[in-house]
């Protein structure tokens, strides 16, 4: 093996160590930062109780609820809305726009987050504050239905793609027995694509949970524990966003290393559980 | 399944498809509606000529094009740093990784990307954080730190890509060139990259887009609201998203907000432009060097 090779292949190796490394060094450094908190024994603490800086309590649950049940929410209208739309681009589109759709969802992934928001701040508020919730118009339904529309192109795209993935003879085969691309999608390219589409899944609940701006432009950022859809909420994102500006070493800009461990912590329960999900016998076609 | 369960699919589909075109197609019919008008040469460059604001003669204080540069100098520097790295990193995956190692590395991988991008943000700028205390004085928040947070943001994707993209190359193509005694490395450059170019330029685009449109990253690590065009890699800088996030929750007058809108505008045909850019750049290679 000449040289040229063996350095080649051995920067692949060093790219790889290196990300991986650098992967496990975020969560150090989060963790380094908010040791002061654990030596308190404030850690778990923190995460049960109200944040009111007045009274002492610098806690983040109501952050946390406010993030689960947007993000939850925004997967709910978003996941079948996905689906409907990967099924549309695969199967039931007239030939000459499917290309055109892939093209013009992958394009919509590129939308900035904070144009969506920003656009929705001035249409869509308004429009639940007059119509729908009243109040401010700033809630967790509006963003979770903003989210919703941010994190569907990106689910179409790992959906399409998985349900591309699947040999086109196996479709033939179905188109051969009579059978119609429908079933053909239903009962072979579904079974068969199935860990690619947890894979989207995964990854629109991590850009959900994960996403800043909407949460900060359009949840409305208040601090009580959220009790209805049409109640305001902040986020973890939001909070660490809207805290940073504070002192370095107050209790109170600790907690957004807090929030920033939850956060990771609640992706790598997700890879999990989408690793273990995975492991289940897969369905053979036919 | 039965003929009436196959119809209700196709509604079904049908239905989600129409609903999500129109809900973005509404949202920017209304961002073009109120952006367009404020669009003028005062948007981008406020009172100063435009010559000398681009020769950088005069800086410009109340218009768009610091925040584009500080933008563009970003989207560069943050992409020039992630596509070698996630480019090799995918190909390790794919083709050599042996299968232990594959899976830490893929685990590892699927948590880069699920990391949101306000956690990689809080990183960076803990890492600055961390840095001052090592070393007083040392660097603080400022583009080249926000644009290593970005890199380190889009990696995933790019690895994801690459990887998806090698894996999925047919059997017979991938030892074609083996049995012709290529080695290694130059069926990967030659038979196995070119072969899945479109797949790669998906996630490159993808990482391009990201890079430009995030807002989280940069607000923890060093954008601020007026900083004049950034003449070095350390100095803190403006960017358009910010901008339009400072003009959402700060605007005090209706020309302000109006220059929200045309900001926001700017932003969505600069993602639009860097993606059909890219696209079109890929496919005309494509065709010209490899399907000759």
């Amino acid at each position: 093996m000449s040289i040229f090779s063996r350095i080649v292949e051995r920067l692949f190796f060093l790219a790889a160590a290196g990300s991986a490394l650098l992967t496990v060094a975020v969560f150090l450094l989060l963790l380094y930062l908010a040791l002061p908190l654990f030596e308190q024994g404030g850690f778990w603490a923190l995460i049960r109780s109200p944040w009111d800086p007045g009274a002492g309590f610098y806690g983040i649950y109501p952050m946390l609820v406010g993030s689960l049940s947007i993000a939850f929410l925004a997967l709910l209208i978003g996941f079948p809305l996905s689906l409907g739309g990967a099924f549309f681009i695969t199967c039931f589109a007239p030939l000459f726009l499917r290309r055109h759709l892939l093209n013009l969802v992958r394009l919509l992934t590129g939308v900035p987050t904070v144009v969506y928001s920003f656009a929705a701040l001035f249409l869509l508020v308004p429009f639940l504050r007059e119509n729908l919730t009243g109040g401010s118009g700033l809630n967790i339904l509006g963003a979770a239905l903003m989210l919703a529309v941010l994190i569907a192109p990106t689910m179409i795209i790992f959906f399409v793609d998985a349900l591309r993935r699947v040999p086109s003879g196996f479709l033939q085969a179905v188109t051969a027995l009579g059978g119609s691309p429908a079933q053909g999608l239903v009962y072979i390219a579904l079974p068969l694509a199935w860990p690619g589409i947890l894979n989207g899944l995964l990854l629109g609940l991590g850009r959900a949970m994960g996403d800043t701006m909407i949460s900060l432009m359009i949840a409305g950022n208040a601090v009580a524990l959220p009790e209805s859809m049409t109640d305001s909420a902040r986020t973890l994102t939001a909070h660490i966003a809207l805290v940073i500006a504070a002192d370095v070493s107050s209790l109170e800009f600790q907690s957004i290393f807090a929030c920033g461990i939850l956060l990771y912590l609640f992706t790598a329960l997700l890879v999990l559980m989408v690793r273990l999900l995975g492991k289940f016998p897969k369905r053979s076609p036919g | 399944m039965n003929r009436f369960g196959e119809l209700l699919l196709a509604l079904f589909s049908w239905c989600c498809t129409l609903l999500l075109t129109a809900t973005v197609g509404i949202l920017m019919v209304f961002l073009l509606r109120r952006g367009l008008p404020a669009f003028n040469m005062a948007l981008f460059f406020g009172d100063t000529p435009p010559l000398d604001a681009l020769l950088l003669i005069k800086p410009v204080f109340d218009g768009l094009f610091p925040a584009l540069f500080g933008t563009l100098a970003l989207v560069l520097v943050a992409v020039c740093c992630a596509v070698p790295v996630g480019l090799a990193t995918g190909i390790y995956l794919a083709e050599y990784a042996a299968v232990a190692p594959k899976r830490v590395l893929n685990l590892l991988f699927d948590l880069l990307a699920g990391i949101p991008s306000i956690v990689v943000g809080l990183a960076g700028f803990a890492l600055a954080v961390v840095l001052h205390r090592t070393f007083s004085g040392g660097i603080g928040p400022c583009l080249l730190l926000s644009a290593l947070a970005l890199a380190f943001l889009v990696l995933p994707y790019l690895i994801r890509a690459t990887q998806n993209a090698l894996e999925a190359v047919d059997p017979v193509t991938r030892r074609t060139a083996l049995a012709l005694g290529a080695s290694k490395v130059q069926n990967i450059f030659y038979v196995l990259l070119p072969n899945r170019l479109a797949d790669l330029t998906g996630g490159v685009i993808l990482a391009v887009g990201r890079c430009a449109e995030d807002t989280a990253v940069i607000m923890l690590t060093g954008v601020v609201a007026f900083a004049g065009v950034p003449n070095s890699l350390l100095r803190k800088y403006e960017a358009v998203p910010f901008y339009i996030y400072t003009i959402s929750s700060q605007y005090t007058d209706f020309q302000e907000l109006q220059r929200g809108f045309a900001a926001a505008l700017v932003l969505l045909f600069l993602c639009a432009a860097l993606f059909l850019l890219a696209f079109f750049i890929q496919r005309h290679l494509k065709e010209r060097l490899f399907y000759r």
